[in-house]
């Protein structure tokens, strides 16, 4: 069975003269949840950026492995998938446009088959022709998890996963979540108590220089 | 094929948004008027006219290529682009969509103003072709990797003439060099240097460009 494993250290990001988050230290595996919790502007999405790779720390390191072997940033998003709020897809496309250009653009096969698959499990199927800028918030969101999904990353990481979404919606993220979390890493970062109840460890960043981890063990 | 794949998407999102085409295709038109309207009934020399020529294409390149990078920028797409690929893939995939924009818009321009302008006389096609055709591409590799700069900038609108100009100043200078010598009816061994100089241009601006763009792409 593949192995992944996520490594932060003395993570430091700040914004000009404004410190984010200092030195967080921790480590990750897969075959568990994990979970970002703090107030609003804590930095939460920033950490999730960073670990997503998408955004540089300003001091410290974010170490990636896969079987043992650490991984370039530069084939860093073969291995990831990310939600966010500040995640756009492209409006101008239709969802299965959409998907079909993400696997074609990382090299691999835009099988038709897969998308359908994905579009009906996240009831979206009815609505792959239309194009993404006449969907609700709701369904840009599940395409957002589709895209996430799509090229089987072992890294998952969803920043506000059941935001827009409905009562159904939520469900199905849960169930997928926990499905996926049996091989993977699984990274929330929410301050919804439904999504974090989900977490075997959490984060917490409560302020701008203080820095307190918890781990809330569940075994 | 993954740059391919990229621009692909590209090349459909431009026939559906006419981001970059519709601005272009504007001002070819305005441009080439306004010479037009006021050379009036003068008679102005060849030399001239070819350098008219270049200024139409340098501003033309500045209303319209800078897209490559600012529309994802603005649509907040960019974040996507840095989960499907890595900086060098996402580079050509740009490249070659400004590539073809510059190709078809220079061939338009000079369509136009040899039907329009009668003082616009080349002695010798191949060697103005030739220039041309390397100008071009000279063209389309600066104003991509401007692009990428510029797309991070708030002012970006006034930023890319500006930074755009000492970059291309040598190129253009060379491309009016060499559309003189094509007025003049130079043959393609007198115009060595001019040629090598331009073939340089591009190589050094290519290379640089691949090297640079991770530390532009990564925030």
């Amino acid at each position: 069975m593949s192995s992944y494993s996520l490594t932060l250290q003395n993570l430091t990001k700040s914004f000009g003269r404004r410190l984010i988050f200092k030195k967080i230290n921790a480590e990750f595996n897969s075959g568990n949840i994990y979970g970002f919790a703090g107030n609003n502007g804590s930095g939460k999405s920033t950490l999730a950026k960073i670990v997503a790779g998408v955004l540089s720390p300003t001091k410290g390191k974010v170490i990636h492995q896969f079987n043992n072997t650490e991984i370039i940033s530069e084939e860093l998003h073969k291995h990831i998938g990310f939600v966010s709020p500040y995640l756009v897809l492209y409006d101008e496309f239709t969802a299965e446009e959409n998907l079909l250009h993400s696997l074609s653009i990382r090299g691999l096969n835009p099988d038709k088959e897969k998308i359908k698959s994905f579009l009906n499990d996240f009831n979206l199927f009815d609505r792959k022709n239309d194009l993404l800028k006449g969907y609700s918030s709701g369904m840009k969101q599940r395409v957002k998890f589709i895209f996430a999904l799509i090229h089987n990353p072992s890294l998952l990481i969803f920043d506000e996963p059941t935001s827009n979404l409905d009562v159904e919606g939520k469900d199905t993220v849960y169930k997928l979540i926990e499905e996926e979390s049996k091989k993977k890493i699984v990274i929330l970062a929410s301050n919804e108590e439904s999504d974090l109840a989900l977490c075997k460890t959490t984060i917490y960043i409560e302020n701008y220089l203080q820095l307190k981890r918890r781990i809330k063990d569940k075994a | 094929m993954k740059s391919y794949s990229l621009f692909k998407k590209d090349w459909q999102s431009e026939l559906r948004t006419r981001y970059a085409i519709n601005a272009l295709a504007m001002f070819i038109l305005v441009t080439i008027s306004v010479i037009l309207f006021s050379i009036g009934q003068e008679r102005i020399s060849a030399h001239l006219t070819g350098g008219l020529l270049w200024v139409v294409i340098f501003f033309s390149a500045m209303s319209g290529l800078s897209r490559a990078f600012v529309s994802e920028e603005e649509r907040g797409t960019t974040m996507t682009l840095h989960l499907l690929a890595k900086p060098s893939t996402i580079f050509s995939g740009k490249l070659l969509f400004n590539i073809l924009l510059v190709y078809l818009m220079n061939f338009a321009i000079i369509i136009l103003y040899s039907l329009l302008f009668n003082s616009f006389i080349i002695s010798n096609w191949g060697l103005f072709i030739l220039a041309a055709l390397f100008g071009s591409f000279g063209i389309a590799v600066s104003s991509t990797i401007i692009a990428a700069i510029i797309s991070k900038a708030s002012a970006k609108g006034t930023l890319y003439p500006v930074l755009a100009f000492p970059i291309l100043l040598p190129l253009i200078l060379t491309l009016l060099e060499l559309t003189k010598f094509a007025i003049d009816g130079k043959t393609i061994t007198e115009s060595f240097v001019e040629l090598a100089v331009l073939i340089c241009y591009d190589v050094i601006m290519l290379t640089a460009s691949y090297m640079l763009f991770d530390f532009i792409w990564k925030d």
